[in-house]
């Protein structure tokens, strides 16, 4: 399961801090305070958070100063609001770096291939900066081999590399980085799109140092290709610190167990198909067995997941394990409540759990009747289209809240929903944090009442007063929106598609949401008006994504004229000639650096 | 506030017969707003509302928006990453790769019908479904399984190796990727195939 860094705190660094007190250097400050500064870096070093070193940069020059040398890990929200020269200007001695590029809207296929989030001016800048680095964690960047190569060869120190959502990297770069990143403890690739050419794959898990490797994490379940077993089992032979093991649908249950008898120190496995190779021989009882028994002697596992081709009578090894879970991944499982009852039983102290909603209503029951501890949840639908059968519903979502009191995190994806039913949830789950719920049928309203789904959001985020995220959907009329803006102060994360009636809506969000950071729309009726009703806003966000609504060019125009330090983005799909005054996609954000040099020609910016 | 002049006639005329989402005389303030006021895109459609309108199918630009009788695709909705997207497409092909149909003849019937074996759970499922489908012809019942005798009809099917074999001896998964077609034989020339000695 994907254990990002946290997508909570978004304070960015070069946000209204740095423009403040641009230059950090100039000249060398007297003796005595040469010596308070020394004093203060001692102190600083020990600040972790990134809001309080923003604050604390803020303090006076000295502070600046001293906090810019302390910084040892740099997190960039948008890989565009900063240029690579300023960062590694300003902070000198930084050994991990997270990085984010694309708007999460790429996921679904809305931008362009080749928009850009380039990790290249990154590396090159940082191969220059920082020679000692150790950690760079990438998030819907576009990767090339050769980044990865010049990565590998420019950190002789590199110890942790985390690739989420990534693409354009292959099996070669990952080759490089195995061979040249000795002292590597973490190779982390989720849910990256690999260019592998069939004919050119290269046999990276072979190229990890012949002597005894420092990996603690090895997580490569969205590789396509299959990777070299016997290579696989002796680097796990040889690497007695590997807690996490995830491996692809390449590998068989009868690999998977010959590698968890070489790892019984695994805490985190990941155990790609879950069913027979195909050319094995079905040995009966025999297989199962010694699986149960391969899973018994395990017994530092917390987290599961894989089961990419599960087959239902091996899913009954993993009971002896169930106990000790806090997380499960079940979300690529095509299994029934029948087949899940069982296995879920165990599982008294389950935090985390995905799952496909083949489970149906039932499989929720028997979740919510089991896992009192659970603070996250994400149902997915096997059949993701707007009319695809009804298997989880209202009723799953009711049965969850009054057994999972301590739901923080909720990702549901549903055909039909009732206000009544998220009421509940909202009082319920007081914790609620992050609360997305996806009816799938577009404009679709309570589906008993036939009434907008308006009350049931307004619930959540009056109830839930601890709210940060939040996704909606179904029909919902501007009064929604209003109840959002009155009610959702600490929401940060807004997410909204083919919703409200009028610009209304979007103002009572822009107006009322002041804590307000990311904010996507799609496919809703918002226009200039409302588009500029949230300029004294802009600056405190990291961005705002709107495509397929009602803007203008000369209303994004006005934004980019008023918000000079506001990067204002206009894309096209690539097939369509210049639409004139109509605006398809907008992606506006802050930025330091000005407009981007390294724009396609389907972006235009402002 | 619905852009692109050209679509104007074509909505009203479409809004007398399109199937609308939320209560009755809601419609006046329903999803007009979003309408692109670029008309490039559309989804054609044939409305499928029963024979009597068969002949005349009516060519229907849609708002994307609006829920018409058979989907267009919406680019990226519902919001899954196209990675986990992609993965449940394979796994619902694995599932049901393609349709095993084979010719079905019955004695007596001037016509042949066509199935998809891969439809049915079992033989009994299978029997009664052929059941239905030539009822209409009256002719009499069709036998259960390995019981040739006393019946009207018997189902056969020809095997990989020309051979003509009683449907109902061998295993469900092994008959059906063997059955290369079937015949529901009379009842006299069904005799010779029964299995007992």
């Amino acid at each position: 399961m994907r254990e990002e860094r946290s997508d909570m705190s978004e304070d960015e660094d070069g946000g209204g801090g740095s423009a403040k007190s641009r230059g950090g250097g100039g000249a060398p400050p007297p003796f005595s305070d040469q010596v308070l500064e020394n004093v203060l870096e001692n102190v600083l070093q020990f600040l972790s958070s990134r809001g309080d070193r923003n604050a604390a940069s803020l303090v006076c020059r000295s502070w600046y100063r001293a906090e810019a040398q302390t910084r040892r890990e740099l997190f960039i929200g948008n890989c565009y609001a900063v240029s690579p020269r300023r960062a590694t200007e300003r902070f000198r001695r930084v050994r991990a770096v997270v990085l984010k590029g694309k708007p999460r809207f790429a996921d679904f296929g809305l931008i362009p291939n080749n928009w850009g989030a380039h990790f290249h001016p990154w590396v090159c800048a940082m191969a220059a900066a920082y020679p000692w680095l150790e950690k760079i964690c990438l998030k819907r960047m576009s990767v090339a081999d050769g980044d990865l190569s010049l990565l590998a060869y420019s950190f002789p120190n590199f110890k942790e590399l985390s690739l989420i959502c990534c693409e354009g990297f292959s099996t070669a770069g990952l080759a490089v980085i195995a061979e040249k990143c000795r002292h590597l403890r973490v190779l982390d690739l989720i849910e990256d799109y690999l260019e592998d050419d069939e004919d050119e794959m290269s046999d990276w898990m072979s190229r990890f140092p012949e002597t005894t490797t420092s990996l603690e994490s090895l997580v490569f379940d969205c590789v396509g290709s299959a990777v070299n077993f016997e290579a696989l089992e002796a680097l796990v032979t040889r690497s007695p610190a590997l807690r996490r093991l995830r491996v692809n649908h390449h590998v068989s249950v009868e690999q998977l167990r010959r590698l968890m008898a070489l790892a019984p120190q695994l805490t985190h496995l990941g155990t790609g198909s879950f069913g027979s190779a195909a050319a094995a021989i079905p040995q009966g009882g025999n297989n199962v067995v010694d699986l149960v028994n391969t899973f018994a002697a395990s017994k530092s596992l917390v987290c599961l997941s894989g089961f990419r081709d599960v087959a239902p009578q091996y899913l009954p090894a993993i009971y002896p394990v169930c106990a000790n879970l806090t997380s499960l991944n079940f979300s690529f499982a095509d299994i029934s409540a029948e087949e899940l009852n069982p296995v879920i039983r165990h599982c008294h102290n389950l935090q985390n759990f995905w799952v496909l909603d083949t489970v149906r209503d039932e499989g929720l029951q028997a979740v919510a009747a089991t896992c009192k501890d659970l603070r996250e949840l994400r149902v997915f639908p096997v059949d993701p289209t707007e009319d695809s059968e009804v298997s989880v519903s209202d009723v799953g979502l009711v049965a969850i809240s009054e057994g999972c009191r301590k739901l923080r995190s909720i990702l549901y994806f549903c055909q039909q929903m009732t206000n009544a039913a998220v009421v509940t949830m909202s009082k319920n789950c007081q914790d609620l944090v992050v609360f997305r719920l996806c009816i799938m049928g577009r404009h679709r309203p309570d589906h008993v009442t036939e009434e907008p789904m308006d009350e049931g959001f307004g619930a959540i985020v009056m109830n839930c007063k601890k709210l940060r995220r939040l996704s909606v959907s179904g029909l919902l009329t501007d009064k929604a929106f209003a109840y959002i803006g009155k009610y959702g102060k600490l929401v940060r994360t807004l997410s909204v598609a083919f919703a409200g009636n009028s610009d209304l809506a979007l103002r009572y969000v822009l107006e009322g949401c002041t804590k307000l950071q990311k904010l996507e729309i799609r496919d809703s009726p918002f226009g200039d008006s409302a588009l500029l009703a949230g300029l004294h806003h802009y600056y405190n966000m990291r961005f705002l994504w709107m495509s397929s609504c009602k803007l203008s060019v000369r209303g994004c125009n006005e934004v980019a004229q008023r918000l000079p330090h506001l990067v204002v983005e206009v894309i096209r799909d690539r097939d369509e000639d210049d639409d004139g005054e109509f605006v398809e996609k907008l992606y506006m954000y802050r930025s330091l650096a000005g407009p981007r040099t390294d724009a396609p020609p389907f972006v235009k910016i402002l | 506030m619905e852009g692109g002049g050209s679509d104007g006639s074509d909505l009203d005329n479409l809004k007398a017969t399109e199937l609308k989402l939320g209560l009755p005389g809601t419609g006046e303030q329903e999803k007009l707003p979003s309408i692109l006021p670029r008309s490039s895109k559309r989804a054609i459609l044939e409305a499928n509302e029963g024979p009597s309108k068969r002949n005349s199918s009516e060519i229907k630009s849609v708002e994307r928006d609006q829920k018409p009788a058979a989907k267009a695709q919406i680019v990226g909705w519902p919001p899954i990453q196209s990675y986990r997207k992609n993965s449940y497409q394979a796994m619902k092909m694995e599932a049901e790769p393609t349709g095993m149909y084979v010719k079905v003849s019955m004695d007596g019937v001037p016509y042949l019908r066509k199935i998809d074996l891969k439809v049915y759970k079992g033989y009994e499922e299978l029997r009664e479904a052929l059941e239905d489908m030539f009822k209409c012809f009256s002719l009499g019942e069709i036998s259960r399984m390995n019981e040739s005798n006393g019946y009207e009809y018997a189902i056969t099917y020809e095997d990989k190796d020309g051979d003509w074999m009683l449907v109902g001896d061998v295993p469900w998964e092994m008959f059906i990727s063997s059955c290369k077609r079937m015949r529901i034989m009379k009842g006299d020339e069904a005799r010779g195939l029964g299995s007992t000695p």
